[in-house]
């Protein structure tokens, strides 16, 4: 039925890499410039849903064998974890907190606990987003 | 907490820990684990006697909800306690007769006793509170556990619909007295019963304190089961006999009483005071007293007879709060009489209401029947039964040497001396009293002999009785025994109980007649030599053995009166048309349809808040600092504006998605020039996501048209529209015009490098400032995707069962 | 700018009203879409338009739009995204297995 599936398929392997390197690198740029869990997961997620409209979904499933119900649920476990993480230090709950470390080869960096949270959200973002879309695609099977 | 906050919980306590007893130890009856907790706190009530005798009050507070004026504040005084006292001793009784009433096997103990557990701990905080609210909330905690009682036999018609009554007719009561302790905050400006009364004459002089006298009273009558709400407490008899005995007849239809007690230092010495409650009580007298002669059922009978009694303790309280006029000098004593007659017969019925009500549970329990036209001739098969009766109705009528007789002299008394009062027009209508007395107590005279010799003399009939009856097994007499024990010292020994607890009580419903450190002092005798009120005693008796004797020939007047005039026909007729116009009313506004529940909604927001912005001049608008607009800023707008347009006009689905589509990409453009790269970006990729999303789900319904049927424009909707529009368009512009504060971003500003350590302002507010919304919110989404996820995966599944079956 | 995104705003709820006010589940749901358009908008200029730079701290600039309003929008836009897929999956699913998208066709009328 697909035409132009062989075009479609070679761009999409190229495009939604570029697509998924621009998402993660959004997401770690949000604390400064814009960007964010936010906008780096729903970035994924049209990566993520570009492969699956130029691949069918059974080929998908063998390349990216996760269960994205299961991210969304990690996704919130790595989001409350991190705020539970504050009380162990006597803080209230998701109290966040930064420091510049030197790390190796990146030079000094500055690391926030923020963006633990923020993984989190990333996390949940693509994992609802690509559920949604990916159950109401399989639907079609039953039409 | 004090150990009296304690006493009032207690039973609360218990009746969470009751079930799982009646769990663990089936084989024990259920109701020996719960006497424990009446005796113990009857025990410990009765250690405050004598520090209350002597004129002491106690006052434990427990701040409840301080910011509003309510706390839990338990206040012991000579009234309180004797409540508080009758409902643990009463109580303990009354559990102890449960234990041989109700069987182990066949009856729901642990339903029971909750709410006979429930009942007591509410009963005890609407004595001992000094709190007007927390006395409410136990008021209705009353009604409620009076309802499950009521309704025990639930599979019983009859039983549901006497509890309903009750219901009904006492959490209305409730209402208006809620709205009364409402008023006389606003009046006193506080809750405090203590309070309120250190503040009377203020009150007195108050516009709104007729009002709240009302509303008052209708609580404390519907409560007390007064005319014309009396009809609720015959059909409540349908509880089991040890609840009648406890709750419809020695507490809870006191509570009233107890309130127009409790209150009368605020409100006595007013003429509608005096008069509603004395008149009302009087009314009260005659018409259950007559009434119950008329009645066959031996439960109804006793019914009938709590109202006439209950109307006598009401009417005594009227009288008595004519008193405070004089102070207590030797005319007042005249009046005080009636308060004193009113909490020594509060009393005395308890005690022979109580041992009656038991004695009809035995001859039911035995017999089978409450039927007074199939029972006779009991007395040779139940003696002590039968002892039991004789002293009972005996003092019920009146009749020496019992304490009734006491109190009914002492009534007597009172209502003569109120022909004397010169107040309140009494020297037209003060001779009514002593005659409507007069021919209540006739009454009372017949219906207890009704209740006395129906049942335990006359022929016997076995043939009629479902069971062959025996005497009651000895626990079951014990609870009557000692009722009717305490009705003979008492009305040998009356003054047993004067300076106990009639004095102290006294002193708490009449507090302005005593100077500091005073008390009264009372004396009961026997012998008053030949008084007007041993003569109307005789005559009593005389007239009530006339009319007990020729009763068959008299009944017919109960005839005359039509049932369609009657209250219960009333109260009957009300429920239905009620019933009828609810149903009604609520058929002609919830269609069902989600359209018409939305232009409620709507109508209410375009009413309410175009009159908020019209009443508080939020139209004041000022457009200096409104920035400036550039020609393609123009030009989005109108294509948004088209764009949205062209959703809702056209008939085309795939034109309507990709208007959607337009409108969205549109606000990210808007984002964009707004300084928003944020939300720009967001918006970009989720507008991309959702037009894919329909066009793949459209994709798939191919008969689903935008417009199944051609609709035409809507006018209404139309105008709705509009208004939303308006009102959408005036609130943006009235919000900008107007600053009532500071905006509070400079706070973001400055904070969000030095404490979070982000540039970006908007995720740092969204990862550390506001993380605990937006943890929620990814919370929703994971919700939302389930969702979706069940919505369509779960018929999956039931198609695969369907095929595969 | 604000008087005019303010008529701007209300155009975009009076469409959304009359959409949400209409028989058919999908003209309902396009109307749930353009409402939450409205809201964000209406959020963002309830907020002041244009008083600064964009809410980046790197941009040195002397005044910067208010970032609140910003966060909320941010906030507000993915849940819209989610309620508008479940309600679509809602509609889609019902006219499936009820075969109608009338609403007066899918009212419960339990008690008549």
């Amino acid at each position: 039925m697909r035409i132009n599936d062989v075009i479609l398929q070679t761009t999409a392997k190229v495009i939604s890499f570029i697509i998924l390197t621009f998402g993660i690198y959004i997401f770690f740029a949000g604390h400064h410039i814009p960007g964010g869990g936010f906008i780096g997961g729903l970035i994924t997620t049209s990566a993520l849903v570009l492969l699956y409209v130029a691949f069918d979904m059974e080929t998908m499933n063998k390349v990216i064998p996760i269960d994205f119900k299961k991210m969304t649920a990690l996704g919130l476990l790595i989001a409350v974890s991190t705020g539970l993480g504050a009380l162990l230090f006597d803080q209230p709950f998701l109290t966040h907190t930064f420091g510049y470390f030197d790390l190796p080869i990146l030079g000094e960096a500055e690391l926030a606990t923020a963006v633990l949270f923020d993984i989190g959200v990333f996390l949940t973002v693509t994992g609802v987003a690509v559920t949604i879309i990916l159950t109401i695609g399989e639907d079609e099977k039953w039409k | 907490m004090s150990l009296l906050h304690v006493v009032i919980l207690a039973p609360f306590l218990a009746a969470i820990i009751v079930p799982f007893l009646y769990k663990l130890a089936r084989p024990v009856h259920t109701g020996w684990f719960v006497l424990i907790l009446p005796i113990l706190l009857f025990v410990y009530l009765i250690q405050y006697l004598p520090e209350v005798s002597g004129g002491q009050t106690i006052i434990k507070e427990q701040p409840w909800i301080p910011s509003l004026g309510i706390n839990f504040t338990v206040y012991v005084d000579g009234l309180g306690l004797l409540f508080a006292l009758l409902i643990t001793g009463i109580g303990a009784l009354v559990v102890l007769y449960s234990i041989y009433y109700l069987s182990k096997k066949t009856e729901a103990l642990h339903n029971f006793y909750v709410y006979l557990l429930l009942f007591m701990g509410a009963m005890l905080g609407v004595v001992l509170s000094d709190n007007l609210i927390v006395l409410y909330t136990f008021w209705e905690l009353t009604s409620l556990s009076s309802f499950f009682l009521i309704a025990y036999w639930y599979h019983r018609e009859k039983s549901l619909y006497g509890a309903l009554k009750s219901m009904l007719i006492t959490v209305f009561g409730g209402f208006a007295m809620l709205a009364g302790v409402v008023l006389l905050f606003a009046m006193g400006g506080t809750f405090s019963i203590r309070e309120l009364i250190g503040q009377a004459d203020m009150l007195a002089s108050h516009t709104l304190f007729i009002p709240a006298m009302l509303l008052i009273l209708l609580g404390a009558f519907t409560k007390s089961a007064q005319f014309p709400f009396h009809i609720w407490l015959p059909d409540a008899m349908e509880a089991p006999t040890p609840v009648s005995a406890y709750l419809h007849s020695a507490t809870m239809v006191k509570a009233g009483i107890y309130l127009v007690a409790r209150l009368s230092p605020v409100f006595a010495g007013q003429a509608e005071w005096f008069w509603l409650v004395s008149g009302f009580g009087i009314l009260t007298l005659f018409w259950g007293s007559f009434n119950a002669v008329k009645q066959t059922d031996l439960k109804a009978i006793l019914a009938f007879s709590t109202v006439s009694q209950l109307g006598m303790i009401m009417s005594l309280l009227g009288l008595g709060s004519a008193s405070v006029h004089f102070g207590y000098a030797t005319e007042a004593q005249a009046y005080t009489v009636a308060t004193l007659a009113a909490i020594f017969h509060l009393i005395n019925h308890a005690t022979f209401k109580g041992s009656l009500f038991m004695v009809v549970g035995i001859v039911d329990h035995e017999t089978g029947t409450r039927d007074i036209r199939r029972l006779g001739g009991l007395m040779t098969v139940m003696p002590i039964t039968f002892t039991i009766a004789i002293i009972g109705s005996l003092s019920m009528a009146g009749l020496p040497p019992f304490n009734g007789f006491l109190s009914k002299e002492m009534f007597f008394t009172a209502v003569l001396n109120a022909r004397e009062l010169g107040l309140f027009n009494m020297q037209t209508w003060g001779a009514l009293f002593p005659f409507v007395a007069w021919i209540g107590s006739v009454f009372t005279f017949v219906y207890s002999m009704i209740l006395l010799f129906k049942p335990f003399t006359g022929q016997y009939k076995p043939e009629q009785l479902d069971k062959t009856p025996h005497e009651a097994p000895l626990g079951m007499l014990i609870s009557p025994v000692i009722l009717v024990s305490l009705v003979i010292i008492f009305g040998f020994f009356p003054n047993l109980l004067s300076y106990t607890i009639l004095e102290p009580a006294m002193a708490s419903i009449l507090p302005g007649l005593l100077e500091p450190g005073q008390q009264f002092l009372v004396h009961i005798a026997f012998w008053h030599g030949w008084t007007t009120e041993l003569f109307m005693t005789i005559g009593v008796i005389v007239l009530g053995s006339l009319l007990y004797l020729s009763l068959k020939k008299w009944q017919g007047i109960y005839d005359l009166f039509p049932h369609r005039l009657s209250f219960n026909h009333l109260y009957d007729q009300g429920l239905i048309s009620m019933e009828r116009l609810s149903a009604r009313v609520t058929n002609a506004h919830m269609t069902g349809s989600i359209r018409d529940y939305l232009i409620y909604i709507l109508a209410f927001f375009i009413i309410v808040l175009g009159s908020a912005i019209f009443l508080l001049e939020g139209y004041a608008f000022q457009f200096e600092d409104s920035g400036a607009i550039a020609a393609h800023e123009v030009i989005l707008a109108v294509v948004m504006v088209i764009a949205a347009i062209a959703v809702a006009v056209t008939e085309s689905r795939l034109t309507a998605i990709i208007a959607a589509g337009v409108v969205g990409y549109a606000v990210a453009l808007f984002f964009v020039i707004f300084r928003a790269p944020d939300l720009a970006l967001t918006q970009l990729v989720i507008e991309t996501v959702s037009v894919a999303l329909f066009l793949l789900c459209f994709y798939h319904l191919p008969k689903l048209k935008l417009k199944p049927k051609k609709t035409g424009f809507k006018v209404t909707n139309f105008i709705i529209s509009l208004g939303v529009g308006t009102i959408i368009t005036l609130i943006a512009l009235s919000a900008h015009s107007t600053r009532l504060f500071a905006p509070i971003s400079e706070y973001f500003v400055e904070a969000s490098y030095d404490e979070a350590g982000g540039k970006n302002m908007v995720n740092v507010i969204l990862v550390d400032f506001r993380g605990y919304d937006t943890m929620f919110e990814i919370l929703v989404l994971g919700i939302a995707s389930l969702g979706v996820y069940a919505l369509i995966k779960l018929r999956l599944n039931r198609r695969e069962n369907y095929e595969n079956q | 700018m604000e008087v005019m995104m303010s008529i701007v705003v209300g155009i975009l709820f009076a469409v959304a009203t009359y959409l949400i006010l209409s028989k058919s589940i999908l003209r309902i749901l396009l109307g749930t879409v353009i409402i939450s358009h409205g809201a964000h908008l209406l959020i963002l200029t309830m907020g002041g338009l244009k008083t600064g730079a964009p809410p980046l701290l790197g941009q040195e600039a002397p005044a910067y739009t208010d970032p609140l309003p910003q966060a909320l929008i941010l906030t507000a836009i993915v849940i819209a995204f989610g309620v508008t897929a479940l309600v679509f999956v809602l509609a889609y699913r019902s006219y499936q297995e009820l075969g109608t998208d009338d609403m007066e066709q899918l009212r419960g009328n339990d008690n008549e």
